[in-house]
């Protein structure tokens, strides 16, 4: 016992923080440096053209086709994955909270939650894109619909597994009493549960559009991509993702700015996001504890 | 050990000179394996407020939870036996559970109020019930955060969320939910455990108002409020009725030890 116990736990602690804030600087480095990376590029190469011309242009275009179906097939997964996702977390919550069902569909969602995204594309194309195409000899094959139910099975498992912990953060005493009033099992869930648990529930939601929002591999075999401009569901739709993971294969660097200001749309998006996300929380925690 | 597992009591320990409410005869509860009351039979008199008192664990709260049923929300759980409200079985299946907790209400240990508005929280449960005209809806409100002892602090601000309470507000409010379907019998599982001294004091001078009405059933691990609000007083241990009579009598000579022993802070 040559060293004193206490300097030696001084010791270890002062190791154990600087390695967690050694860590904590290499993790923040690398995202101000993305970010910081995104607006220079993304900054300098913002024009109006951007939002007025159309992909088909090239280098003298803009991003407003894929602006529009960007908005577009985002906001059409989110009205497919939404309800389907509430409901099945509710039923998850609410139903099937220790029964062996519950447990083998939460399973089955986390597994879904970290599937490949890739792989949601291909599985979109083999049984909407291809069966379309058979249907209509052609005339319809990929879509802006196809793309939309390919994000909303991005989106699904997010919002599935919030609305399930959310729900499940609301106190069982606040059950027992809606259902000492006599309240039925529905009503105490659709009345007084889901409005509990509402700002939990939409930041679930928030958080599955920011991450559809910014995924490009499930779009390639489904919504495809576009040069011009297009409002239906049934045409081949162009998106933001895709426009950029194209523009960067492109040897023109006027091209490449074009890339960089999509990027920054979409970061600018997912940021505002997260912040929303954060107002939601915030003002939860100060309403029910 | 050998006293404590005294044999289940064949005859009903009763409080005399009173109406009975509730009448529970050889009532057993089973949590999945775990035999949580043996054998319990008890009356329970009309408009007094009875005590259940008892350690930890001593089966009071499930005691409670029998009376309105509440237990039925959860899987493996298990009543035998027969607890008579007016001298119809509770437990009987064909008991409709609608009818059940609009005539016996409940107060929990926490306050729960809904996510909604003061005015809603109290109107919710009536509304399910029964249609009422908006006036009447008023009314009926109105009546229930009065008998609450509520109604001066919130009349003001009715349309405002209940979650912004005090915590004694919020359990007054709870009673007031409970008293709004026009209950016979209120069941209060330890209401002030989580208030502070002077919340208590509201809460426990609104149980002496209240009894004047409902019939009043409340757990309580505090034996200084079950000797100030108890007009008859029963005291559990490990899943048994050990006795039950006029509070006073529990509180200054009971007859069992046991009792003694728990009332003088021996054990428990």
């Amino acid at each position: 016992m040559a060293i004193n116990i206490y300097t030696r736990r001084s010791a270890a602690n002062i190791l154990a923080m600087l390695l967690g804030g050694i860590a904590t600087v290499i993790g923040l480095v690398f995202l101000a440096w993305i970010l910081w990376v995104t607006l220079k590029n993304g900054f300098s190469a913002l024009n109006l053209n951007l939002f007025t011309k159309i992909t088909a242009y090239g280098s003298d275009g803009g991003l407003a086709n894929a602006i529009v179906g960007s908005v577009g097939m985002d906001l059409l997964a989110l009205l497919i994955c939404a309800p389907i996702g509430v409901m099945a977390g509710t039923y998850l919550a609410e139903y099937a909270t220790r029964s062996k069902l519950g447990a083998t569909i939460r399973f089955l969602n986390d597994i879904l939650l970290s599937a490949p995204s890739i792989v949601l594309g291909l599985f979109v194309y083999v049984i909407i894109v291809v069966p379309m195409s058979n249907m209509t000899n052609g005339a319809v094959s990929f879509s802006g619909l196809a793309g939309s139910i390919a994000l909303a099975l991005i989106g699904l498992p997010v919002i599935v597994r919030t609305t399930d912990e959310m729900l499940q953060l609301v106190p069982g005493t606040l059950r027992e009493a809606a259902l000492s009033l006599g309240i039925p099992q529905w009503k105490l869930t659709v009345q007084v549960l889901i409005r509990a648990a509402t700002s939990g529930i939409l930041t679930g939601v928030l958080l599955a559009l920011a991450r559809l929002a910014g995924e490009t591999a499930p779009l390639l075999f489904t919504a495809f991509g576009n040069n011009f401009m297009t409002y239906s569901p049934l045409a081949k739709t162009a998106s933001l993702p895709v426009a950029i993971y194209q523009y960067t294969n492109d040897p023109s660097p006027a091209m490449h700015a074009i890339a960089w200001a999509g990027a920054l749309l979409i970061t600018l998006f997912v940021l505002t996001l997260s912040l929303l996300t954060r107002l939601f929380f915030a003002r939860k925690k100060v309403s029910y504890e | 050990m050998n006293d404590l597992a005294a044999p289940a009591q064949a005859q009903p320990v009763t409080a005399t000179g009173v109406r009975t409410k509730i009448e529970v005869r050889n009532l057993d509860f089973y949590y999945n394996r775990f035999h949580a009351l043996k054998s319990i039979s008890m009356d329970i008199p009309e408009r007094k407020v009875t005590a259940i008192i008892g350690p930890s664990g001593c089966g009071k709260s499930t005691l409670l939870r029998v009376f309105n049923r509440i237990y039925a929300m959860y899987p493996k759980l298990r009543a035998e036996g027969s607890v008579a409200l007016d001298g119809e079985n509770v437990l009987d299946p064909g008991y409709s559970m609608n009818r059940l907790r609009t005539k016996v209400g409940m107060v929990f240990q926490k306050p729960v109020p809904f996510p909604m508005t003061i005015y809603e929280n109290v109107a919710y449960g009536i509304r399910h019930h029964e249609r009422l005209k908006r006036r009447q809806m008023d009314e009926r409100v109105e009546e229930a955060l009065h008998q609450a002892a509520l109604w001066d602090e919130v009349k003001d601000k009715l349309k405002q969320s209940a979650l912004g309470l005090s915590g004694g507000q919020q359990q007054r409010l709870c009673i007031a939910r409970g008293i709004a379907l026009r209950p016979e019998v209120l069941l209060l599982d330890e209401p002030t455990s989580a208030l502070d001294p002077i919340a208590t004091s509201r809460i426990e001078q609104l149980v002496e108002e209240l009894k004047k009405t409902y019939t009043i059933v409340i757990v309580t691990h505090n034996m200084q409020q079950a000797a100030r609000v108890s007009d008859y007083t029963a005291f559990m241990y490990m899943g048994e009725l050990i006795e039950f009579g006029n509070a006073e009598k529990i509180f200054t000579k009971p007859d069992k030890k046991q009792t003694e022993d728990y009332i003088t802070g021996r054990f428990g």
